[in-house]
C-alpha cells in the first residue's frame, strides 16, 4: 500500500479490505507482476492506496478489462475489485461471462448492498425492507426485485473454480477474509481459473448506523440473506 | 507490387489481415452483418499466429476487452457494425480519455435502430464528432478499395500508437464484402514491438514506479488540465495527419466530394463526363481531421461543389464549413442502404451544370 489517507467514511469496510488484499499480495510475494482493476463505485481510486499497476474500467465492464489484460500476459496476476453495483448490476453479464470462460483472474467482489459514491441508492444486492435514497420506505420486491444472489449464480458455473462468500464484521471474520483471498490468488498462481471471493462489508454512511451497530447488522441480518461459506471448491 | 503476389479477398479479410501484418495480436468482438467475414478471419488468424482471439459477449464487453490489451501494451482490435458500433462508443470514449491506442473498425450498415444489413454512410457525424461523452476526437480514416482496408489498418496502427488514440476504420458493407486482389505488405512487426516504447504500459510494477491508466481527475483543475492536454494532441494530429486524394480536379468548375465506396462510384462519373465538362473529384481520406484547407484551396470562389454521400447529409456540412459559401454546396444522397447509381449522380451533376 501507499503512505496516502484513504477517503473512505469512517467504519466502511474499504479501507479494511484493501489491507487485506495488500498484505496477501506481499505475502505471496507478487506485487510486481500484479495488475489491479479498479471499477466505478467508493473504490475507484483505490489506485490511489495500491503500489502496483491498475487500469481503471467503465462501470462494470471491470472483467472484460481484467481479461484483455490476462489474455495478453498470462504470466501476471490479474485482479478486480468491484463493489455489488459494478459487479451485480451493471456488470452482471461481464461477470458471469468472465467466469463463464474460466478466465484465470481472481475478483474481490465487495457487497454492502448500497451505491455509496452515487449517494446510497438501492443495490441489486439490498436487503429487502432495507430503506435506501431510492427505496424511502424499504425494498419491496413487487417494486424493486429481490436481492440478487449473484454468487450463487456464479457458483454453478463449469467455468468457476472456487466461490467462497466471508464478513468482514469482526477480527475474525477479517482473518477468514483474507484465508479467503490468499486462496483465490494461490489458485490463480496455479493457472486453475476463476476465483472470486464475495466480502460482506458495511456502509455506516448509508446504513444510517454507527460502525459498531454496522458490523452488528451483518451479523444479525446480511449474513441471513448471504450465508457465509465456500460455494464453489 | 508485382501482381503475382496479390491475393484476392474481401475488404473485411483485408482489413483483418492488415492488423495481423501490422503486428496486432489482440482480436475482440461480436457477430454483427456485414463485418462477419471478418470476426471469423481472426479466429483462424490468431490462431495461427499465436495471438488472441475472444467472442465477447457483448460490443461492449468487446471493447473493454480491447481496452484491457491496450493496458499492456498491446495492439488491439475490435470491430463491427453500426448498431455495435453506437455500444462500443462508451468503451471508445473510456479509451480517448485513458489515452489507450486502439482500431475499431465500423462496417456501416443502414440505420437508424436495427435498421438493415445493406451499405451505409450514415455513422458519419457519430464517428467524426465525438461519438460517446466528454471532449474527444479520433482519427477516422475512409478507405475506399479492398487495398486500402488493407493498407489503412495497418497505417491505423501506427497512427494509435504514436499519438496514444483510438483509430476508427470507416467502410461500409459493400467495402467490406466485396472482393479484390490485394498486395499483403508482409509484417515487420512482431507482437512486442512497440511494447517497449510504451513506459505507460501496465506489466507489473517491476524496477520501476506504479503505472496507473486512469480517466478519472476529481481534483479541483485537473480535468481540465488532462483536457487541455488532450486538445492539443488533437491540434497536433489536425496539422499532422489530415489526408485527401484530388482527382482531376485541375480548373474544374464541379468537384464531387465524396469518400469510401462513393468516392469510387463519383470518379467513374468525373471519368464518364470528363469530354463534356470540368469536373473533378476530391476524396477525403482522413474523415478527422477533415480536409478542409484541401477543399479551399479547390476553391477559385465559383467552384461548385457535390457532395454525394449514402446518408441524409451529414459530411456535407463539413463541406460547407470548409467552403464558407452555402449556396454552391450540394448534396445528393440516398439513406436506409439505398446506394446511389451512377445515372443518378451524373443527372445531379448535369443540372447543376445548366444552373453554371
Amino acid at each position: 500500500m501507499t503512505d496516502a489517507a484513504t477517503h473512505y467514511c469512517a467504519g466502511c469496510g474499504h479501507g479494511i479490505l484493501h489491507r487485506v488484499v495488500c498484505e496477501v499480495i506481499d505475502e505471496l510475494g507478487i506485487k510486481e507482476k500484479t495488475i489491479a482493476v479498479a471499477p466505478v463505485g467508493c473504490a475507484v481510486i483505490a489506485y490511489d492506496y495500491w503500489a502496483f499497476d491498475t487500469a481503471e474500467a467503465a462501470h462494470g465492464r471491470t472483467p472484460a478489462v481484467a481479461t484483455g489484460i490476462k489474455r495478453t500476459l498470462p504470466e501476471k496476476i490479474v485482479f478486480t475489485y468491484q463493489g455489488d453495483g459494478d459487479l451485480a448490476a451493471i456488470g452482471t453479464a461481464e461477470i458471469i461471462h468472465a467466469a463463464n470462460r474460466g478466465e484465470n483472474i481472481t475478483v474481490i467482489f465487495v457487497n454492502n448492498g448500497v451505491y455509496g459514491m452515487t449517494g446510497g441508492q438501492m443495490a441489486p444486492t439490498t436487503l429487502l425492507k432495507q430503506k435506501t435514497q431510492t427505496t424511502l420506505c424499504g425494498r419491496d420486491n413487487r417494486r424493486d426485485g429481490n436481492p440478487l444472489k449473484i454468487s450463487e449464480m456464479i457458483a454453478i458455473l463449469d467455468g468457476a473454480r472456487y466461490v467462497e462468500r466471508t464478513s468482514m464484521h469482526n477480527p475474525g471474520h477479517v482473518l477468514k477474509t483474507k484465508k479467503a483471498i490468499k486462496k483465490a490468488f494461490e489458485i490463480q498462481l496455479k493457472n486453475e481459473g476463476f476465483s472470486m471471493v464475495e466480502v460482506l462489508t458495511t456502509c455506516p454512511t448509508y446504513w444510517a448506523l454507527s460502525p459498531v451497530a454496522a458490523c452488528k447488522r451483518i451479523e444479525q441480518e446480511v449474513v441471513k440473506a448471504y450465508p457465509l461459506g465456500v460455494l464453489k471448491e | 507490387m508485382k501482381k503475382k503476389n496479390r491475393i484476392l479477398i474481401t475488404g473485411n479479410e483485408a482489413c483483418g489481415e492488415g492488423a495481423i501484418q501490422a503486428g496486432c495480436r489482440f482480436y475482440a468482438g461480436y457477430p454483427i452483418t456485414p463485418q462477419n467475414e471478418l470476426t471469423s478471419y481472426m479466429s483462424k488468424r490468431m490462431d495461427e499466429v499465436g495471438g488472441v482471439f475472444i467472442q465477447a459477449e457483448s460490443e461492449l464487453a468487446a471493447v473493454s476487452m480491447v481496452f484491457g490489451a491496450s493496458c499492456t501494451g498491446r495492439r488491439a482490435i475490435t470491430t463491427s457494425s453500426s448498431p455495435g458500433i453506437s455500444l462500443k462508443q462508451e468503451g471508445i470514449s473510456y479509451l480517448a480519455g485513458c489515452e489507450l491506442p486502439a482500431v475499431i473498425v465500423n462496417i456501416m450498415r443502414g440505420g437508424p435502430g436495427l435498421g438493415n444489413i445493406a451499405p451505409s454512410q450514415a455513422d458519419y457525424f457519430q464517428a467524426t464528432k465525438g461519438g460517446g461523452h466528454g471532449d474527444y476526437r479520433i482519427i477516422v480514416l475512409a478507405p475506399s478499395s479492398c487495398q486500402e482496408m488493407f493498407d489503412f489498418t495497418y497505417r491505423a496502427f501506427d497512427l494509435a500508437d504514436k499519438y496514444r488514440t483510438p483509430v476508427m476504420i470507416l467502410g461500409d458493407g459493400m467495402l467490406g464484402q466485396m472482393m479484390e486482389p490485394v498486395a499483403i505488405k508482409h509484417g515487420r512487426r512482431t507482437p512486442d514491438d512497440g511494447r517497449r516504447a510504451k513506459p505507460w504500459a501496465l506489466t507489473g510494477a517491476r524496477d520501476r514506479k506504479r503505472n496507473i491508466v486512469r480517466s478519472f481527475f476529481i481534483g479541483e483543475g485537473a480535468l481540465e488540465e488532462h483536457n487541455r492536454k488532450l486538445q492539443k494532441k488533437f491540434r497536433e494530429i489536425q496539422k499532422a495527419e489530415t489526408g485527401s486524394e484530388n482527382y482531376k480536379t485541375k480548373n474544374s468548375d464541379i468537384i464531387i466530394i465524396a469518400y469510401g465506396s462513393m468516392a469510387r462510384l463519383a470518379k467513374s462519373c468525373v471519368d464518364r463526363l470528363k469530354n463534356k465538362l470540368n469536373i473533378g473529384l476530391m476524396r477525403p481520406i482522413t474523415l478527422w481531421p477533415f480536409p478542409y484547407k484541401a477543399i479551399k484551396s479547390l476553391d477559385t470562389g465559383k467552384t461548385r461543389f457535390l457532395t454525394v454521400e449514402m446518408s441524409a447529409g451529414q459530411m456535407v456540412e463539413d463541406v460547407r464549413l470548409a467552403v464558407g459559401d452555402d449556396k454552391r454546396v450540394h448534396f445528393f444522397g440516398r439513406t436506409g442502404g439505398g446506394i446511389p447509381d451512377e445515372e443518378e449522380i451524373i443527372k445531379k451533376v448535369l443540372a447543376l451544370n445548366r444552373k453554371l
